[in-house]
């Protein structure tokens, strides 16, 4: 245990391998360090900014889908008043077409009916005549009674 | 020693020798009989009388050897890193570096207060060295010494730097010497006045003050470096007096294998614990010295 050259030479390694650290270890590595922290925290604070965003994403389309809907509701209104519309027009046209048809069938009838008294009318003044010619036993002239025949069967 | 079997005294004190060349006064008579001639000799200490003998003028090979190869280490580790740093995600070795260096950065940051780019690089460096050569206290205590006996013939071997003064007390100077400096290009004439005028305002206190301020001064470099040895050195001396027992008979084995474990264990805990006050007694007297009251 002498204290002896050593002590000079533990000196001069001390001094080497302190100014080998301070020029090419140190710098380097805390220059790296520094570099990947300000990195982690560009990092951090982008993801800040990105959730904000989505946020406000969601709130845009939050809104978005509120105003889609409500524009759904209108179209389906308006759909079902016109629908509704449709159906009343529809069933008006069928109302006045049933009328007309009904008043053309009774303007029918009625004419069918005329015609068919009419011709009852004639036959009937037939009738009248042969039952008269049966009753007097004679003929009678038709020219000379068509005038009163015509008036019994008008009478009818 | 080699060759028969040791005592234990014996073998302790070869633990404790390191292998040193250095300068042999004139006329020392060495173990094989053979006279050193009048200028003296640089020769291989063949043991510790021999070692002792040469006072200052010699060298712990081993010490220097394995505290240089460490700090070769820790640059080499630490640059290889650096280069390959990037601000990407960082994995495996990287990761491990970064964590002892933003350690390091954040101690001194908490501890120094003044502008200067050396303390950060010289706490890093100390740390990490530091670290490393008192590692080197867990490698089993015969194994590289009986290696390189059985190799190269090589008779002694510590392999713990830190268990040599010189290594410690080397750092410690320079360590000194850097407070030194700052004190003087921080403070200026202030530094006197610290010296001289505190903690005794007055000018008659001067050689007082002058007395207690060296001896404050002084005591910071030798607290630092003894500390470190005494810690380390006590602890290696436990591991040797352990390897000891393991030769006491086959009834010792068991508990002396029993006690290396705990002791490792316990020293796991000296091991980083004298590295980061190394350190932090390093940044804090470095802190003291820029600091104008």
């Amino acid at each position: 245990m002498n204290i002896n050259l050593t002590l000079i030479g533990q000196m001069i390694a001390f001094v080497c391998f302190v100014m080998f650290c301070m020029k090419y270890v140190w710098p380097p590595l805390l220059a790296a360090m520094a570099e990947r922290e300000k990195k982690i925290a560009d990092g951090l604070a982008a993801a800040d900014r990105a959730s904000h965003d989505l946020e406000l994403a969601q709130e845009k389309a939050v809104e978005r889908l509120k105003e889609a809907k409500h524009e759904a509701a209108g179209i389906v209104d308006a759909a079902n008043k016109r629908s509704a519309q449709l159906v009343e027009e529809a069933k008006q046209a069928a109302i006045v077409e049933a009328d007309r048809v009904k008043a053309a069938a009774q303007a029918e009838i009625e004419q069918e009916t005329n015609r068919a008294k009419e011709h009852l009318r004639g036959q009937v003044a037939a009738l009248a005549l042969a039952g008269a010619e049966k009753v007097l036993g004679a003929t009678i002239d038709p020219k000379a009674h068509t005038e009163l025949v015509d008036k019994l069967a008008s009478e009818l | 020693m080699a060759g028969s079997t040791p005592t234990v005294s014996e073998y302790i004190t070869h633990h404790l020798t390191n292998l040193t060349f250095g300068k042999l006064p004139g006329g020392y008579e060495r173990v094989d009989g053979t006279l050193v001639g009048p200028d003296g000799a640089w020769v291989m200490a063949s043991g510790a009388e021999e070692a002792s003998a040469m006072g200052f003028y010699a060298i712990h090979v081993d010490s220097m050897m394995w505290s240089i190869g460490l700090g070769i280490i820790f640059c080499w580790i630490f640059r290889s890193v650096a280069r390959k740093a990037e601000a990407g995600v960082p994995s495996g070795l990287v990761n491990a570096v970064e964590m002892i260096v933003e350690f390091v950065d954040n101690t001194v940051r908490d501890t120094f207060h003044g502008h200067n780019k050396l303390v950060a690089p010289l706490a890093l460096t100390v740390f990490v060295w530091v670290l490393l050569m008192n590692l080197m206290d867990l490698v089993p205590i015969d194994l590289v010494p009986k290696i390189l006996e059985w190799t190269f013939g090589i008779h002694f071997q510590k392999i713990v730097p830190s268990t040599d003064p010189n290594i410690t007390l080397g750092m410690a100077v320079g360590v000194f010497i850097l407070m030194l400096y700052y004190s003087v290009k921080v403070k200026g004439f202030g530094f006197v006045k610290e010296l001289t005028m505190t903690p005794f305002n007055h000018w008659a206190f001067i050689p007082v003050n002058l007395f207690m301020e060296v001896v404050g001064l002084l005591a910071k470099p030798f607290s630092l470096g003894l500390r470190l040895f005494g810690n380390l050195y006590a602890g290696e001396m436990i591991f040797i007096l352990i390897a000891a027992l393991f030769s006491a008979g086959a009834l010792w084995m068991v508990p002396a294998g029993l006690l290396q474990v705990a002791w490792g264990i316990f020293h796991l805990l000296v091991i980083p614990l004298q590295a980061f006050i190394f350190m932090v007694l390093t940044v804090v007297y470095l802190s003291m010295a820029h600091e104008d009251h």
